[in-house]
């Protein structure tokens, strides 16, 4: 019943104004585009461009002032809060800086597992079996969820902030600089493992970085934001290769390369 | 860039040894380290998070906090002078007249309070004695120098008035107001925009070119010592693995951890074969897996 382009995400006229609406600050304008079951799909920008207020807004994290988001036959931006909360489960994210989104001062396993709870997904010994399967999926221990944040590497804090995304088992997650943090040894460790359990899932992802050559090896689709405008969007060899504006072209300018 | 041969170098560390006491113990961070910097030559001092390339920069400034940091061994001789020798005193005329530094948060090199114009002008009055007339113009060409736009009305803006790139150029600016024979650069462009980045690379190259100025710059990214670096020391737990002319490094690194450093980097503009690779198939180099693949435990 699923075909294979059938679009999970419609996001459509996506407005977001800080302050007076009329008056204030435009941190996106009426941006549109769909993702398809099971891709990937890069919102590029540099800071301020209105790229994770975009992801916020995708998952009803930021309210929107227009425009309209549908997750899978779900509107999002004038969903009630208790409807939301139950999409939730759903939908999820992963942050650039997973160590500071977990608790310091409390266990990282039971932080996992609330997901589960959370949802009323599972409880007891099969929620706990669930979170050592998945952290062990992710390329930890069951050892390390009795551990606190502070006692993982950068690599493995975002091992852990994937594992906490995923427990709910969702259809859809926003990663915002999934890698910015990371040193570049463990970069394409954590890559290759989203792109993995992206298979084993049929995962559809939104990938928010400055990073092109990310991009490039990670999407399918994927647009610019600049000023909270899209100004460009297309498959991913073509606006890297071919690419139709300024700014995507002054993007791709600045890429640094190891070796010419 | 300036020919880094038949020169006498300009800066040598020789053999620094660095301990950190912490709670946990004796933290080796830097282990026998030796690099040589002639005048005019852009070495990037390479290495991940942990490899002692900071603590080498801040201990070529005199920077190491003292009660917690030792240095236990070596040299570091700047323009034959060991600055380890010194008096605390002396080594503070040399930071900001002959070695400049800038770091990778602008915002906390500069003074809240002021106006940056002022700032210029304390560190130019204190360092070359002039008077306030004359360092008020000598601040001025320095932002000129680094094309800080509309820079006459900007020597009254305050750092939050300005975006992150004008305000790395105004470190800059400050760094170099006294022309310093040597720039210690620590991670300058990584909290910058992609655009940004590249113009303020470029801007020091361009001063590199026309002042002469040295420079040592710490960073991660292999693609930034590409770009400016004429030579490149490479760190890891706190030892110097491998160094050499930057565009040969790059191109054939000896050393198998540099080979998996330089092969992880994600490159934009995949090969013919990499595209036909259906892209849910594709995967990125991993470092484990390439030291691996030349037999070394990573």
């Amino acid at each position: 019943m699923t075909s294979r382009y059938e679009q999970v995400l419609v996001v459509r006229d996506l407005r977001k104004v800080f302050g007076n609406p009329t008056s204030g600050v435009v941190a996106v304008d009426d941006v549109s585009f769909d993702i398809a079951r099971g891709q990937t799909w890069g919102l590029i920008g540099e800071s301020g461009s209105g790229k994770t207020t975009t992801g916020r807004m995708i998952l009803g994290l930021e309210p929107a002032t227009a425009g309209s988001v549908d997750f899978d036959g779900n509107e999002i931006v004038r969903a009630r809060p208790k409807t939301l909360q139950a999409l939730r489960r759903r939908m999820r994210m992963v942050f650039q800086d997973s160590g500071s989104a977990f608790n310091p001062r409390r266990p990282v396993g039971d932080q996992i597992t609330y997901g589960l709870q959370r949802y009323g997904i599972a409880s007891g010994a099969e929620a706990r079996a669930r979170t050592v399967a998945l952290v062990e999926r992710v390329g930890l221990e069951a050892a390390h969820l009795d551990r606190y944040v502070h006692e993982f590497s950068g690599g493995q804090r975002q091992r852990l902030g994937i594992a906490r995304a995923l427990i709910t088992d969702p259809d859809f997650v926003v990663l915002d600089e999934p890698t910015a943090a990371l040193d570049v040894s463990v970069q394409a460790q954590v890559l290759n493992l989203l792109k993995d359990l992206q298979a084993e899932r049929g995962l559809t992802l939104l990938l928010v970085t400055h990073h092109l050559a990310l991009v490039e090896h990670m999407c399918d689709h994927a647009g610019v934001l600049e000023h909270g405008r899209l100004v460009e969007s297309g498959p991913v060899d073509r606006l890297l290769t071919d690419p139709r504006t300024e700014t995507t072209r002054a993007l791709l300018d600045a890429v640094l390369e190891p070796t010419a | 860039m300036q020919n880094p041969e038949n020169s006498a170098p300009l800066l040598e560390v020789e053999n620094l040894s660095v301990e950190f006491h912490t709670d946990g113990g004796v933290v080796h961070a830097v282990s026998g380290v030796d690099i040589t910097l002639a005048p005019g030559e852009v070495r990037g001092l390479v290495g991940e998070s942990g490899s002692g390339k900071s603590v080498t920069s801040l201990a070529v400034l005199g920077l190491l906090g003292t009660r917690r940091a030792r240095i236990t061994s070596g040299r570091i001789l700047f323009r034959g002078t060991d600055l380890l020798r010194i008096p605390e005193r002396e080594l503070r005329g040399l930071r900001g007249s002959h070695i400049g530094m800038v770091s990778q948060n602008a915002l906390s090199a500069l003074d809240p309070s002021f106006p940056i114009g002022a700032q210029l002008v304390e560190v130019i009055r204190r360092h070359q004695g002039v008077d306030r007339a004359a360092a008020r113009k000598l601040a001025l060409e320095s932002l000129e120098l680094v094309r800080l736009p509309d820079a006459p009305r900007r020597l009254r803006a305050y750092p939050h008035e300005l975006s992150g790139g004008q305000r790395q150029r105004v470190v800059i600016a400050l760094a170099l107001a006294c022309r310093p024979e040597l720039l210690l650069a620590d991670e300058p462009t990584t909290a910058l925009d992609a655009t940004v980045q590249k113009q303020i690379l470029d801007l020091l190259l361009r001063l590199n070119d026309e002042l002469g100025t040295a420079v040592l710059l710490v960073t991660h990214d292999f693609g930034v010592v590409s770009h400016v670096c004429d030579s490149v020391t490479v760190m890891r737990r706190g030892k110097v693995l491998e160094q050499g002319v930057a565009k040969d490094v790059l191109r054939d690194p000896q050393h198998p951890y540099t080979q998996a450093l330089v092969k992880a980097v994600p490159r934009l503009h995949l090969s013919e074969s990499e595209r036909a690779v259906p892209r849910q198939q594709r995967r990125l180099h991993e470092f484990s897996e390439v030291m691996a693949s030349v037999g070394e435990a990573s």
